[in-house]
């Protein structure tokens, strides 16, 4: 017993002060949002994989979430729309917490791994009210990770049924909001959108831990006094 | 024919033998010291189809290559797995692939549920129309008192799909049968069409994001074979850097989860948080959690200075003395070891029977790691000894971790103040046409195998992808035969197997 004790002590708190104080600053070397000031057609964060060399240039700015599929279309000097909040209504009857469910699609793991962080001391999700829950009966909304396998299709569709109206859907990563790299193969979808409504698209491949919590905060309404 | 981890035929040279001389050759080698490493087919002209197996010879570090040809007319041959059960799973994708009837399989059923690649009547009627398990009937165990339970494909937790279906009599676990191909996106036509090779790389990356370095060093080294492009040792040296890393995220996060599974949590917390320092240097290195982006075929696109090397060496060496003592920690507890021992035992033999690899092979004393067995690139010249088990219970999968963790932290803090000088990036050039290159790379969580083929043309023709998780699926339904089924979860995570690796 002691011992665990002791290690407790030695471990300290790792929470990260986000989203209070400063935002954390991610190495040099990450790719986050795309700088598009002089491209000419834009880029598209639902359909790019944050590749080193495509030939776009990356910010560190890991805030890329988005309510609207056209949002993601970064263009010239548009500022770049976030995700808003879920309207009034439905935010007063989810009230201060929000459970999900995940529905891995054909994916690789990675999103779903970068999900899973977030359940982690560093990230410490649940101190925002926010559980990923076992059943889609004790969901508010379903979280999809892939390109949305021919062969999931219909188990996605059943568990976005068995969640309890009125219900939210996330895509997460490049391949559940459009495809992905996977986009051409008959076995995949062209993404998520194509079968359900999408409230909150979360770019990137995988998107940092960090860009998936600044999305559900901004859904939850937990980020609009910045 | 006869080629080291690494190599490349020319396909004129692959002996092809008649159907009964190839079966013998397989069964025999295999009887006597080598392990099936991989067994697929291919196309020939006129609908033929070509069967081509790979041997592992790990004594002399080499890797048997030859064929037989199974014609259109008549697309069948004797089974294998009755003589060598770890064929099994390969005669089963041959089947769904290439609409080829391995005669005699004990138990052929779809794999992934997709139409085959010859565009022939599949041997499943409707295979590429029906969800799975489309008009399977899982094997049943009769009787009064047993009851079956169904699993997935949607689980609890954030994890991947699958259908898990539980034969039970009260708590005892008396079969299980797993159903995978859920995952299944169709990677390997994606990838063994054309010349486009930049396309080839990033699905390389995605085939299973958790090992995103250990496939995409895989593919790297079969299209750098088939081009003849001599890739810089520092290039080298920075993929095996990155390969330790992600074996170390994986190993930590993996004992994280046991912890989680045996219901003692302040370990479970910690090592999950640690998982995530080992990410963070892959982020700084790579700019990617995962390593996407850094290997590309000819070398990496990220060098490491004289600071970031040292940067890594101190955060290793601070991660290290933690890792010892929380695990310290984590495998005295009498609680944890009580969940932990003797439970889901995959002996020796089985796990050699099946083929199995990796960790879960080590931990069964069963002697295998290719940066031992087959060493290539820099593995020529850092020795990393094996981790090896005895018991083959979910301990001897723990402890094995614990062992590899410990090895990689001080491999890399050997390899990073000594890194290889030059550049980090050779140019590619044509592949060359008509041959076959095969790379292996031990992944953490066992021997990765990737196989290209090139046309007249030098395009791509095959391309042929092994995740270790092939092999190792079928041991984790062995392992826990006569187990309580409330041992499951903790059985699986020992096991932690991929399910987008094996679908494709």
């Amino acid at each position: 017993m002691l011992n665990i004790l002791m290690e407790r002590l030695k471990q300290g708190r790792r929470t990260l002060s986000f989203p209070k104080g400063k935002p954390p600053v991610l190495p040099a070397r990450y790719r986050g949002r795309p700088i598009v000031a002089g491209l000419k057609d834009g880029v598209d964060l639902g359909k790019i994989t944050f590749i080193p060399d495509s030939g776009i240039q990356h910010s560190n700015d890991f805030r890329m979430a988005a309510s609207r599929r056209e949002d993601l279309v970064l263009k010239g000097d548009d500022a770049h729309a976030l995700a808003h909040a879920l309207n009034k209504k439905i935010l007063e009857m989810f009230g201060r917490s929000l459970k999900l469910r995940q529905v891995s699609a054909g994916g690789c793991n990675a999103c779903e791994a970068d999900i899973n962080v977030l359940n982690t001391p560093v990230f410490d999700l649940s101190r925002f009210g926010i559980q990923f829950v076992a059943s889609p009966r004790h969901a508010d909304g379903i979280v999809v990770t892939g390109p949305i396998s021919r062969n999931m299709k219909e188990a996605l569709l059943k568990t976005h049924e068995a969640t309890p109206d009125p219900k939210i859907v996330i895509a997460v990563g490049a391949c559940a909001i459009s495809g992905g790299i996977f986009s051409e193969s008959p076995e995949s979808s062209k993404g998520l959108d194509t079968l359900l409504p999408v409230d909150l698209y979360i770019p990137g491949c995988p998107p940092h831990p960090l860009t998936i919590l600044d999305g559900l905060l901004r859904l939850m309404g937990r980020l609009r006094k910045e | 024919m006869e080629l080291f981890n690494g190599g490349n035929i020319s396909l004129k040279d692959i002996p092809v033998l008649a159907e009964k001389e190839f079966r013998e050759e397989v069964i025999l080698r295999c009887r006597e010291d080598a392990r099936l490493m991989n067994f697929f087919g291919c196309a020939e002209d006129g609908g033929d189809v070509r069967l081509i197996v790979i041997l592992g010879l790990s004594e002399e570090s080499l890797l048997r290559v030859f064929a037989t040809k199974i014609p259109a007319g008549s697309p069948r041959y004797q089974s294998l797995t009755r003589e060598l059960p770890q064929a099994q799973l390969f005669e089963r994708e041959i089947a769904e692939q290439w609409a080829v009837t391995p005669e005699g399989h004990p138990w052929l059923k779809p794999v992934r549920y997709h139409a085959n690649y010859r565009g022939v009547p599949d041997l499943w009627k409707d295979v590429a129309r029906q969800t799975i398990p489309g008009s399977y009937p899982f094997y049943a165990v009769g009787g009064e008192e047993v009851h079956e339970v169904g699993v997935g494909p949607v689980h609890a937790g954030i994890i991947e799909p699958g259908h898990f279906r539980f034969q039970c009599h009260g708590e005892e676990v008396l079969h299980l049968e797993i159903q995978l191909g859920y995952q299944h996106r169709g990677i390997e036509p994606l990838m063994g069409v054309g010349k486009d090779l930049k396309r080839g790389v990033l699905l390389s990356e995605s085939i299973a994001g958790d090992t995103s370095i250990g496939h995409s060093t895989a593919y790297c080294e079969a299209i750098e074979s088939l081009a003849g492009c001599a890739v810089p040792l520092r290039a080298q040296a920075l993929r095996a850097v990155t390969l330790e890393l992600e074996r170390l995220a994986n190993h930590v996060g993996d004992l994280g989860a046991l912890g989680m599974d045996a219901g003692f949590l302040p370990t479970s917390a910690y090592f999950g948080r640690m998982r995530g320092d080992y990410l963070n240097l892959l982020l700084e290195l790579t700019g990617n959690r995962f390593g996407k982006g850094l290997c590309r075929p000819g070398g990496v696109l990220f060098d490491m200075d004289t600071a970031m090397a040292e940067d890594f060496c101190r955060k290793l060496k601070r991660y290290k003395k933690e890792f010892e003592e929380v695990s310290d920690l984590f495998f005295t507890r009498p609680s944890v070891l009580a969940r932990f021992e003797g439970i889901g035992i995959l002996p020796l033999k089985t796990a050699k029977d099946l083929g199995v690899v990796g960790p879960v092979a080590r931990a069964s004393q069963s002697e295998q790691d290719v940066r031992i067995d087959y060493s290539s690139g820099i593995w020529q010249f850092y020795h990393v000894p094996i981790s090896l088990a005895a018991t083959g219970d979910v301990y001897a999968r723990a402890l094995v971790r614990r062992q590899e963790v410990m090895r990689s932290l001080e491999f890399l803090l050997k390899l990073l103040p000594s890194l290889p000088k030059g550049d980090i990036r050779a140019p590619l050039g044509p592949l060359k046409p008509e041959r076959l290159a095969v790379s292996l790379v031990e992944g953490w969580r066992g021997e990765i195998m990737h196989v290209g083929m090139t046309d007249g043309q030098g395009a791509l023709s095959r391309y042929k992808i092994k995740d270790p998780s092939f092999h190792n699926w079928f041991a984790l339904t062995h392992a826990m035969r006569n187990q309580e089924i409330s041992d499951f979860p903790l059985c699986n995570k020992s096991f932690n197997l991929s399910y987008c690796g094996h679908d494709l």
